[in-house]
C-alpha cells in the first residue's frame, strides 16, 4: 500500500494520534451548541492553531475538523448543504500543517456518526447512511487527506455504511467504536464482537479500535479486549482525559497530563499501535504521552487489576465478554415464535 | 407440530399468568402480543389503571432494571418501548376518560446543536411507561424554546439531555436563564447524556444527573413525591 498511514505502520512500532478537538475549541471560544465544523471557514487560523498543537506535541497523526460533518448533523445549523466545503476545508488546513512539519504526518479526515438510528430499530436506511459518508468522505479526500478516519460508532449497521463509503471515495481508512454502556458500545457491541465484524468487512479497516467512552481505565479494558480475539491488524486507543468536571464556566477533564503518560504505555503494552487521547486530551497531555512513550520500555501486556491500579476502576463488573460475559435475566421459559 | 402444543393462547391465561406474560412480551418487544394482552385485560373488567401499572408499568420496569445493569442495551430497549407506546396507544384516552391518577409531567429535550436523542427518546418512553404525561420538545432546543414549553405546559419536570462535550455546557445556558428569570425553583431539573456524570449536574444547577432511562424514572418519582410533600406541609 502507498497511503502514508501504512508507510508508518509497517516502519514504526507506534504512532502517537491526536487529542481532543471540542474541549480545545472551547479553549478558543467556541460556544456551546455552535457547531465546530463552522470555524473551518470563519476561523481558519483557529483551526490551524489546534492541528498545529497535537503536532507540536509530537503526534504522527492529527484527526481534521469535521466530526460532525454529515449531512444530518449540519442540518441542524442549517449548513446540510456545505457537507463538501467544510470537509474540504477542513482537510486543506490539515494538509498546509502537516506538509509544513518537517516529518510524515497523517491527515486523518474525521467522520462522526450520523446521530440517527438505523433500520429496522430507527428510520435512517442504509442507503441514506452511505450516501451522506460518502458526499463527507469526497469533500475529506478532495482536501487532501490521507486516511478517512470514522470514530464514535456504535451501531455495527452504522460502522459498515461508512465502510462502504469508504470503498466508494476509494480512500484506506480507519475505525473505531465507542465503548460506553457496560464496557460496550450503545448498541450492545462487546470489544469482541466488533473484532469480528471488522474482519467480515469486504473493505477492512488499516486499524480499529476505540476511542471516547468512559475514562482510560474502561478503554484499556476494551483493547485488552481487542488484543485477546488475536487480530493481527493495528488497534486504536484513543481514550478521554478522564471524565468531565465543570469549573468556574469551564469544563475540564480530571485526567492529569501524567495520568495520560501512563495510559498512553499502558495501551502499547496492551497491544494497541495507535495511541492518542479524545474528549479533555489538550497538548500538554500529549506532549506528556509522547515523551513516556519515547522514553519508556515496552513492558508486558497489562492486567485488569494493573490497569485499575494504574488509571483507576472500571465502571462495570464486566465489558460483556469471556468466561463471565455478565448477568443475565432468568425468564419464565414459554417463548412464542 | 411440537411447536404448536408450546404455543401460548394469551385469552386463556389467568389474569396473573397474563400479566406475567406481558412483562415477557414486553421484554421481548412484541408489540401486537402487547395490544392484544391490554384489550383481553380491558374485556375482562380492568380498570385502564391496572392494567397500565400492573402490566406495562411492570414489565418496563424490568427493561429499566436491565438495561441500568447492562443485560439489555438501547437495540433490545427500543423494541420493549414500542410495544409499549401500542399499549400506551389504546389506554391513553381510556385513561383521560377514566381521570386515573397522574404521577406528573414533564417537558423533555436535547440541547441547542444536539442532534441526539437515542437517550432522550428513551426517556420519554420510559416516563409514559411509569405514567408521567411527557411532552417532547425533540432535538436542537434553544433556550427560548425551553422557557416557551414551560410556560405553556407548566410542567413538574425539566428534563435535558446532551451527548456531545461540545453541547453539554449549554445546559447550564438554560439553567442559568431560568435563574434569571427567578423560575429555576418553579421545576424539578433532570439531566443526562453519556458525556455527563453526577459531579456535572450539580455544578451546573440541575436538581439531578440521571445516568440512565431507568434513573431518570426513579429520579423523577422521588423528587414529585417530595415536592407534593413539601407542598402539603
Amino acid at each position: 500500500m502507498s497511503d502514508l498511514l501504512s508507510k508508518l505502520l509497517a516502519e514504526r512500532d507506534w504512532l502517537m494520534a491526536d487529542g481532543a478537538t471540542g474541549t480545545n475549541l472551547f479553549n478558543m471560544g467556541l460556544s456551546s451548541g455552535e457547531p465546530p465544523e463552522l470555524w473551518n471557514v470563519d476561523r481558519p487560523d483557529n483551526i490551524r492553531t489546534l492541528y498545529r498543537g497535537a503536532v507540536d506535541a509530537g503526534s504522527d497523526i492529527f484527526l481534521t475538523n469535521s466530526f460532525g460533518g454529515n449531512a444530518a448533523r449540519l442540518k441542524l445549523h442549517d449548513a446540510q448543504d456545505r457537507v463538501a466545503e467544510l470537509n474540504r476545508v477542513a482537510a486543506e488546513l490539515g494538509r498546509e500543517v502537516a506538509d509544513a512539519a518537517g516529518r510524515p504526518v497523517v491527515v486523518a479526515g474525521s467522520m462522526g456518526p450520523t446521530g440517527e438510528i438505523m433500520q429496522p430499530m430507527g428510520n435512517l436506511t442504509h442507503e441514506l447512511a452511505v450516501e451522506m459518508f460518502h458526499e463527507q468522505a469526497e469533500g475529506l479526500k478532495a482536501g487532501g487527506v490521507d486516511v478517512l478516519w470514522v470514530e464514535t460508532i456504535s451501531a455495527p449497521e452504522e460502522y459498515k455504511a461508512a465502510a462502504e463509503a469508504a470503498a466508494l471515495a476509494g480512500m484506506p481508512w480507519c475505525g473505531t467504536m465507542s465503548f460506553d454502556t457496560a464496557g460496550r458500545t450503545m448498541m450492545g457491541v462487546t470489544s469482541a464482537a466488533f473484532a469480528a465484524l471488522v474482519e467480515g468487512l469486504p473493505n477492512p479497516p488499516l486499524a480499529f479500535g476505540a476511542n471516547c467512552g468512559v475514562g482510560a481505565s474502561d478503554l484499556m479494558r476494551t483493547v485488552l479486549g481487542f488484543a485477546a480475539q488475536g487480530t493481527e491488524r493495528p488497534i486504536i486507543a484513543k481514550g478521554n482525559a478522564g471524565i468531565p468536571k465543570f469549573h468556574d464556566g469551564h469544563i475540564h477533564y480530571d485526567g492529569t497530563p501524567e495520568l495520560m503518560a501512563e495510559y498512553a504505555v499502558l495501551a502499547r503494552d496492551a497491544g494497541a499501535r495507535i495511541i492518542g487521547g479524545c474528549c479533555g486530551t489538550m497538548p500538554e497531555h500529549l506532549a506528556a504521552m509522547h515523551k513516556a512513550l519515547v522514553e519508556r520500555p515496552r513492558g508486558p501486556r497489562p492486567t485488569l487489576d494493573q490497569i485499575a491500579e494504574t488509571l483507576g476502576g472500571f465502571s462495570s463488573a464486566s465489558d460483556g465478554t469471556g468466561d463471565e460475559a455478565g448477568p443475565a435475566r432468568e425468564r419464565r421459559g414459554r417463548r412464542r415464535g | 407440530m411440537a411447536d404448536e402444543d408450546d404455543e401460548i393462547i394469551l385469552s386463556e391465561l389467568s389474569d396473573d399468568e397474563l400479566v406475567l406474560q406481558m412483562h415477557d412480551d414486553l421484554y421481548d418487544g412484541l408489540k401486537e402480543e402487547i395490544e392484544e394482552g391490554v384489550n383481553i385485560l380491558l374485556g375482562r373488567g380492568w380498570v385502564p389503571y391496572d392494567v397500565l401499572t400492573k402490566a406495562l408499568v411492570g414489565g418496563m420496569k424490568i427493561v429499566g432494571d436491565d438495561f441500568r445493569d447492562g443485560i439489555l442495551f438501547v437495540p433490545e430497549v427500543l423494541l420493549a418501548a414500542n410495544a409499549m407506546k401500542a399499549g400506551m396507544f389504546i389506554l391513553k384516552p381510556l385513561l383521560a376518560e377514566t381521570g386515573a391518577p397522574r404521577m406528573g409531567k414533564m417537558v423533555i429535550g436535547t440541547v441547542k446543536g444536539d442532534i441526539h436523542d437515542i437517550g432522550k427518546n428513551l426517556v420519554a418512553m420510559m416516563m409514559e411507561g411509569a405514567g408521567f404525561e411527557v411532552v417532547d420538545l425533540g432535538i436542537n432546543n434553544a433556550v427560548e424554546k425551553y422557557l416557551e414549553a414551560l410556560e405553556s405546559e407548566q410542567p413538574d419536570i425539566l428534563g435535558m439531555s446532551a451527548l456531545l462535550t461540545t453541547t453539554m455546557p449549554y445546559m447550564k445556558v438554560v439553567i442559568d436563564t431560568l435563574k434569571e428569570k427567578g423560575m429555576r425553583e418553579d421545576y424539578i431539573v433532570l439531566v443526562g447524556g453519556a458525556p455527563l456524570n453526577e459531579e456535572f449536574g450539580r455544578a451546573i444547577g440541575a436538581d439531578a444527573y440521571c445516568r440512565d432511562a431507568a434513573v431518570a424514572v426513579e429520579t423523577a418519582k422521588t423528587f414529585v413525591a417530595r415536592k407534593h410533600n413539601s407542598m402539603g406541609a
